[in-house]
C-alpha cells in the first residue's frame, strides 16, 4: 500500500470519527412533536402539595473561598456551600420534586418562556431548577468575569461552552428526560448546578419554607419523587381524585 | 556544544510543560477553556493575561509552555538538520517535531471532546515519548556520547545481561506510567484510600474497575522497583568505575524513592494537586534516567554511522567488518568504532 493511500485511511477514518460524534441521536430524529394544548382536564385536575424536612442537626455549611479569581471577591459578602440548606424550622431548600410515573402516554406543550440559569456573584443561581424537555434554557454570564458553561448529562449531549464577557447568553433545550443534569464551571470548580429534566410540566423546587406544589394534574396514583444532591432520593406513591389535593411530606437524614 | 545545550533546555522544557500538564488534571482544569485552538474567541497568545483565573491560569499556560515546547523542538530539528552529520540524529529531530504536533492535536481533541479517557491517556502517554525523545537528542549530542565515554573498557560490550535489563527497565517505567495515565483519567486515584495497605490488607477485599486499575499501578510499581534495584546493583557491582552508568543508576535510584513516595503521598493528601503533579513530573524524570542508561549500556550499538545508515545497521556492518578482519575477538565486537 502506498503512502498516500495510508494518509486517505487516516482520513477517512478521522472523518468517520468527526461524523460520528456529530450525528443526530435516534431519540432526535424520531420525537412527535409536542401538543400545543394540555391533555389535561381543568375541571377535573388535582393537585400535589407537601413539604420536605430535614431531620437531624444539619452542618454548618462551608464557606466558599473564592480567592483564585479576585472578580469573585465582593467586599462584605461571604458564599457559603448550598450543598446541604436547612432553614431554622427544619425546612429543606433545594430539592427538586417531580412526578416519576404516572402520568401515562400523556403528552404536554413545551412551555415559549424559556427558563433562565444565571451565573451571579460566582454562583450559579438557582443552585437547583427543572426544565421541560424541549424548553428553552438560556444560562447567563451577569459577572464582571469569565465562565465556562459545562453541563454533564450522561442521557443528553454534554456541552462546554465560554462565556467570556459580562452578558453573555447561551441558550440549550435538552432533547431527553433526565434527573439530574449537573451543570459546573471548570474555571471555578465551587460552582454547580443541577437541572432537572423531565417530559412534562409537574416538577418543583423546595424553597425557604421547604413547600412544593404540583398542580394541574389529571385525576389518578401518581410516584413522586425527591431528589436531594447530597441526601439522595427518597419516592412516595399517592392517590388523586378528582379536584383533589394529595398530601405529602418527605423526610431526609443525614 | 552549543547544540547539545540547547537540547538540554528542549528536554527540561518538556520536563516543565509535563508538570504543568499534571496540574491542569490535577486541578480539574481540562476543560476551563472549552475552545481550541483559540481561548475564549481570542488567538491563543494573545488572550488576556488578567483573565488566567482560576481553572483557566493551568489550562492556558499548559497551551503557552506546549506552544514554547512545540517551537523549541522544531528549531532543534532545524539545528540538527543544518548542523549534525548523523542521519539517524536528525531524523530523531523529525520524528520529535512529529511527535509534538500530535501531542497538540491529541491536545485539542481531548478538550473538545469533554476529555474522553482513551485521547487523554494517548494525551498523556505521547507526551512521555517527546519527553524521551528530546533526553534522547540530548545524549546523543553530548560529548561523552559521541567520545564513546571510556571505550578503553569493552567489559560493557558484552554485557548483554546488563542491557537487557536496563531496557526492560525503561519498557516497564514507561508501562508504569501509562499505568499510572488510565488510574487518573479514569478517575481511579483514590479507588485504594489507605497506604501502603489496601483496604487494610495486601490485596483488595473486593474488586471494582477502579480498584483494579487503581491496585495494578501498585502492583506496577513493585515490577518496576524490582527492575530498578537490578539494573542499579548489576551495574554497581560490575562497572563500579564506569561514572556514565554510576551516576544515572543513583539518581534513578534516588528517583524511584522518591516517586514512591510521592505516590502514598498523593493517596494521603487526597490527590493534593502539587503532590499529583510533581508525582506525575517524577515518573517522566525516572522515564528519562533510565532511557539515558539503557541507552549508555548499549553505546556500542551505536557505531560509525554513514548518511543514511541508521545505528543498529552500523553497527552490523561494523561487526561483518571487524570479524573478517585479522583482529577479530568475539568479546569485543565493535571495536574503535565508536563516534
Amino acid at each position: 500500500m502506498t503512502r498516500r493511500a495510508y494518509a486517505g485511511l487516516i482520513v477517512a477514518a478521522l472523518a468517520a470519527g468527526v461524523g460520528a460524534c456529530g450525528g443526530e441521536s435516534p431519540d432526535e430524529v424520531s420525537a412527535p412533536p409536542a401538543p400545543l394544548t394540555s391533555p389535561v382536564d381543568a375541571a377535573t385536575a388535582g393537585n400535589i402539595m407537601g413539604r420536605i424536612t430535614f431531620e437531624g442537626t444539619p452542618p454548618q455549611p462551608g464557606v466558599i473561598r473564592m480567592d483564585s479569581d479576585p472578580s469573585c471577591v465582593q467586599p462584605g459578602v461571604t458564599a457559603t456551600d448550598e450543598t446541604l440548606v436547612v432553614e431554622d424550622t427544619g425546612a429543606l431548600r433545594n430539592v427538586f420534586v417531580y412526578v416519576k410515573d404516572g402520568l401515562g402516554d400523556l403528552r404536554f406543550p413545551i412551555p415559549s418562556e424559556p427558563l433562565l440559569l444565571d451565573q451571579m456573584g460566582c454562583l450559579y443561581v438557582p443552585h437547583v431548577m427543572g426544565a421541560q424537555v424541549g424548553q428553552s434554557l438560556e444560562i447567563l454570564n451577569s459577572d464582571p468575569t469569565l465562565h465556562n458553561v459545562h453541563a454533564v448529562p450522561v442521557v443528553n449531549q454534554e456541552f462546554n461552552t465560554g462565556q467570556p464577557l459580562p452578558g453573555m447568553k447561551h441558550t440549550h433545550q435538552f432533547t431527553t428526560s433526565e434527573v439530574m443534569v449537573p451543570f459546573k464551571c471548570d474555571v471555578h470548580p465551587w460552582m454547580f448546578a443541577w437541572v432537572g429534566v423531565v417530559d412534562h410540566p409537574f416538577f418543583a423546587v423546595t424553597g425557604a419554607d421547604g413547600s412544593f406544589a404540583l398542580e394541574g394534574l389529571p385525576p389518578g396514583t401518581y410516584t413522586i419523587e425527591a431528589w436531594h444532591e447530597s441526601l439522595g432520593a427518597q419516592t412516595q406513591t399517592v392517590t388523586i381524585g378528582e379536584q383533589e389535593t394529595g398530601d405529602i411530606t418527605f423526610s431526609f437524614q443525614p | 556544544m552549543l547544540l547539545h545545550l540547547f537540547a538540554l533546555l528542549v528536554a527540561t522544557s518538556t520536563a516543565l510543560l509535563i508538570f504543568a500538564g499534571g496540574l491542569v488534571t490535577s486541578t480539574g482544569s481540562g476543560l476551563s477553556v472549552p475552545d481550541w485552538p483559540n481561548t475564549y474567541g481570542w488567538f491563543m497568545l494573545t488572550f488576556p493575561l488578567d483573565k488566567m483565573v482560576g481553572g483557566i491560569f493551568y489550562e492556558h499556560s499548559h497551551r503557552l509552555i506546549a506552544s514554547m515546547v512545540g517551537l523549541l523542538i522544531v528549531v532543534q530539528a532545524a539545528w540538527l538538520w543544518k548542523a549534525e552529520p548523523r542521519h539517524w540524529v536528525r531524523r530523531l529531530g523529525y520524528v520529535a517535531v512529529a511527535a509534538v504536533v500530535t501531542q497538540g492535536i491529541l491536545g485539542g481533541i481531548t478538550v473538545l471532546w469533554f476529555l474522553p479517557a482513551p485521547i487523554s491517556i494517548a494525551h498523556a502517554g505521547l507526551a512521555q515519548l517527546v519527553f524521551c525523545l528530546t533526553v534522547s537528542i540530548a545524549l546523543f549530542t553530548s560529548a561523552g556520547w559521541r567520545r564513546g565515554y571510556a571505550s578503553g573498557d569493552t567489559s560493557l560490550d558484552a554485557d548483554r545481561p546488563l542491557q537487557t535489563i536496563a531496557i526492560l527497565t525503561t519498557v516497564f517505567v514507561y508501562a508504569q506510567i501509562i499505568a499510572g495515565a488510565t488510574m487518573r483519567h479514569t478517575g481511579a486515584g483514590l479507588a485504594i484510600p489507605d497506604f501502603p495497605l489496601v483496604f487494610g490488607s495486601l490485596i483488595p477485599p473486593y474488586w471494582t474497575a477502579p480498584i483494579a486499575i487503581h491496585y495494578a499501578h501498585r502492583v506496577g510499581a513493585l515490577v518496576v522497583s524490582v527492575c530498578v534495584l537490578a539494573t542499579v546493583g548489576h551495574v554497581l557491582y560490575h562497572h563500579r568505575g564506569r561514572l556514565e552508568l554510576g551516576r544515572p543508576s543513583l539518581l534513578l535510584l534516588a528517583l524511584l524513592a522518591i516517586q514512591i513516595t510521592l505516590g502514598g503521598l498523593t493517596v494521603l493528601s487526597g490527590k493534593h494537586y502539587i503532590i499529583n503533579s510533581l508525582h506525575v513530573v517524577t515518573g517522566a524524570f525516572a522515564l528519562g534516567t533510565s532511557l539515558v542508561l539503557a541507552l549508555r549500556t548499549c553505546r556500542s550499538r551505536f557505531a560509525v554511522t554513514g548518511a543514511g545508515v541508521t545505528g543498529l545497521n552500523a553497527l552490523h556492518e561494523s561487526n561483518r567488518a571487524y570479524e573478517s578482519s585479522s583482529e577479530w575477538n568475539p568479546t569485543h565486537r565493535v571495536p574503535g568504532a565508536r563516534m
